[in-house]
């Protein structure tokens, strides 16, 4: 078990190599545009002569390739490791904030976002596809069909923004938008949230309803969950012992990716639409103002956060199915 | 005794509501097992062996599934018995295994926790106990080195272990009837014997009776006292083993016969066929449900004749036209080779 993870995490450390790599090939290298375009570009709307000389120095452009990769890697963990020099700061030259602080910030609202839909998704995803599976072809079997259909083809944006004019702004029901911090203040920080909760989850509640729907009703045709009722259990005990236990499996890959994706800041729409100051948020911010610092930060943030997540995911799929695990 | 009646089958008709139309997947099929027998019911796939089997234990429950006839374990009809009182037979009363092995343990659970189910299912024992059951059983069964193979996961046995740990899961409540649904036909032939002979011993070890399902009458030929031919869900001949073997009366079991490889004979003879294919159980033919593949048919097979005891042997039944002295005439053609008739 101990290899197996060592494996697995070094494979990961392999990956982000590779994702940031690739990062500073798109942001760095390919850009072009005169002698002097990445500097440019990384300098935004307001750049000076002056600035673009300061960023290529910083950034090491006049150097080798690899210097200059490790650069980048330098400004990206800086102020996540102990690094007192602040030329190695990633640093937004449009707002001249530090983009790692601003990620860093912009986390609790990510995370209180991120969490709570994702209880929320997968509470009622997992429901939804047992009723669904468990009256298969029955009229609520196809009542689900139909919403989960409505809910997966709604988007965010227009979902978010029709609850947010109606109970929030047209009826004052619900806090129009923003966030409040948790430790500030816990009643506040739910009421906030519940909207953007809601409008988050639906979207995933309709998938993993279908998803799992599918997957009981193929696992409740296989011989184990046959033999689980000739021994006597009842049809409750073969339902999620045998037949639920199996066909969760596959949910939970999809649950670890899709939480990460939205942890990583790939809920941009609904931080956008409800004023969540998150991660997504930011990022959003910053392609409105072709603002690049930001955009390398969260990419970056993005990946190590689905990197770890797919790490945790093989590791709890060993655990559930000991099939996979290495003997 | 040895003649108490467990279990006995009376007129058992199974249909399936489908989108083509009602599949006559069972039709009319009787008969009675007692303590310490071995019952064989042989045929091809499709010829309603598994899904009597499966009926005597509820397993074909379904909206759309259409009973009628009996089957009376020890005087109770369970095809009456509501869904929860039946749980309480299946398992502890009537065991089943099953064809595939491979698939038939669930892969996520630990073997010797899915015998300690079945064994809480039905009892009140706390979970010590019965793993030292599950252990004594996976003993019982051949397993070699019980004690830590109990805490295996099914895909670290290999096919012939996971069918012993499955007769051992079947057993462990100790039931009466043993359903063996063709036990050993995903296993290598090497380990088909042993699986037979360990089902045999088993029966006497746990004084129980044996149905046992296959396709395959070399199987059954070792260690059933009686034998049940079934051809598009109902019986075709039905008889002790011996008469069934030496004095066969229908044509299809004289094809089931004809297609066992034998060693007396030579390599080059080609391996005796029943011509066409068993017919579809929502049409069926007209008359005896054999007629279209029979080289014997004749005009009065267009009526179905009725299971009865044609021959001297009493309880030897049949369900063929043809009088006994024309069987006896034409059926070595097509048993080829085989033994000549005792009688």
């Amino acid at each position: 078990m101990a290899a197996f993870f060592m494996r697995r995490f070094l494979g990961a450390i392999l990956v982000l190599i590779a994702v940031s790599f690739i990062t500073f090939v798109i942001f760095i290298v390919v850009p072009g545009g005169g002698p002097h375009g990445t500097a440019e570009r990384i300098a935004g709307k307001n750049a000076t002569p002056q600035l673009v000389i300061d960023i290529e120095h910083k950034w090491a452009f006049d150097r080798p390739f690899y210097v200059q990769y490790w650069k980048m890697m330098e400004k990206a963990w800086h102020g996540l490791v102990g690094d007192s020099n602040p030329d190695n700061k990633l640093l937004s030259y449009t707002t001249q904030q530090d983009v790692v602080q601003q990620i860093k910030q912009g986390i609790p609202a990510t995370f209180s976002l991120t969490i709570g839909a994702s209880v929320i998704w997968l509470f009622f995803g997992i429901l939804v596809g047992v009723i669904a599976a468990v009256t298969a072809g029955r009229l609520s079997d196809r009542a689900i069909t139909i919403l989960a259909l409505v809910g997966i083809s709604m988007p965010v944006f227009w979902l978010g923004i029709v609850t947010r004019y109606f109970l929030a702004e047209k009826n004052t029901w619900f806090p129009d938008g923003e966030y409040v911090g948790l430790t500030a203040n816990p009643v506040q920080w739910a009421y906030h949230l519940i909207l953007p909760w809601t409008v988050l989850a639906v979207l995933y509640i309709g998938f993993y309803g279908r998803v799992l729907r599918n997957n009981i009703l193929d696992t409740i045709n296989e011989d184990f969950v046959r033999t689980a009722r000739a021994k006597g259990l009842s049809r409750r005990e073969v339902l999620t012992k045998h037949v639920l236990r199996n066909s969760l499996i596959p949910v939970v890959t999809l649950f670890g990716l899709d939480f990460a994706g939205v942890l990583g800041g790939g809920a941009i729409l609904t931080e956008k639409v409800f004023d969540l100051h998150g991660v997504g948020w930011y990022a959003a911010d910053a392609l409105d103002k072709f603002d690049l610092p930001p955009i390398m930060g969260v990419t970056l943030y993005g990946a190590g956060f689905i990197v770890l997540l797919s790490v945790l995911v093989d590791l709890f799929y060993a655990y559930l199915d000991p099939r996979i695990r290495p003997t | 005794m040895a003649d108490e009646r467990l279990l006995e089958v009376r007129g058992l008709k199974v249909q399936f509501a489908t989108e083509d139309g009602v599949v006559h997947a069972v039709d009319g099929v009787d008969f009675a097992l007692d303590r310490g027998k071995v019952l064989g019911i042989v045929g091809e796939s499709g010829s309603g062996k598994s899904v009597t089997a499966m009926t005597i234990l509820g397993l074909t429950r379904d909206v759309n599934t259409r009973f009628e006839g009996e089957v009376i374990y020890k005087d109770r009809n369970l095809l009456d018995l509501p869904e929860n009182e039946m749980q309480q037979y299946r398992g502890a009363e009537i065991g089943m295994i099953f064809q595939d092995p491979m698939t038939s343990l669930n892969p996520v659970y630990r073997v010797g926790d899915q015998i300690v189910e079945a064994i809480q299912a039905h009892e009140p024992v706390d979970k010590r106990k019965a793993r030292r059951r599950a252990v004594e059983l996976l003993r019982q069964v051949g397993i070699p080195n019980p004690e830590s193979r109990v805490d295996d996961y099914p895909h670290q046995f290999s096919g012939g272990m996971r069918q012993r740990a499955m007769i051992a899961m079947a057993l462990s409540c100790n039931p009466d009837v043993l359903i063996a649904d063709e036990p050993t036909t995903a296993l290598d032939v090497t380990i088909q014997a042993q699986i037979i002979e360990l089902i045999d011993q088993l029966k006497d070890d746990f004084n129980s009776a044996v149905i046992l399902i296959t396709h395959d009458l070399g199987v059954v030929a070792e260690i059933a006292d009686d034998l049940l031919v079934m051809y598009a869900g109902r019986v075709v001949e039905h008889g002790g083993k011996r008469p069934l073997f030496y004095d066969p009366q229908h044509p299809y079991t004289w094809g089931l016969l004809g297609s066992i490889p034998r060693l007396d004979r030579p390599r080059s003879e080609r391996l005796h066929t029943i011509e066409g294919s068993p017919p579809s159980l929502i049409r069926l033919p007209q008359g005896c449900k054999f007629r279209p593949r029979c080289p014997h048919a004749f005009e009065k097979c267009l009526e179905e004749p009725p299971l009865e005891n044609r021959v001297e042997t009493p309880g030897h039944l049949d369900r063929c036209w043809l009088t006994v002295e024309a069987k006896r005439a034409v059926r070595d053609e097509t048993i080829e080779g085989g033994e000549p008739a005792a009688a």
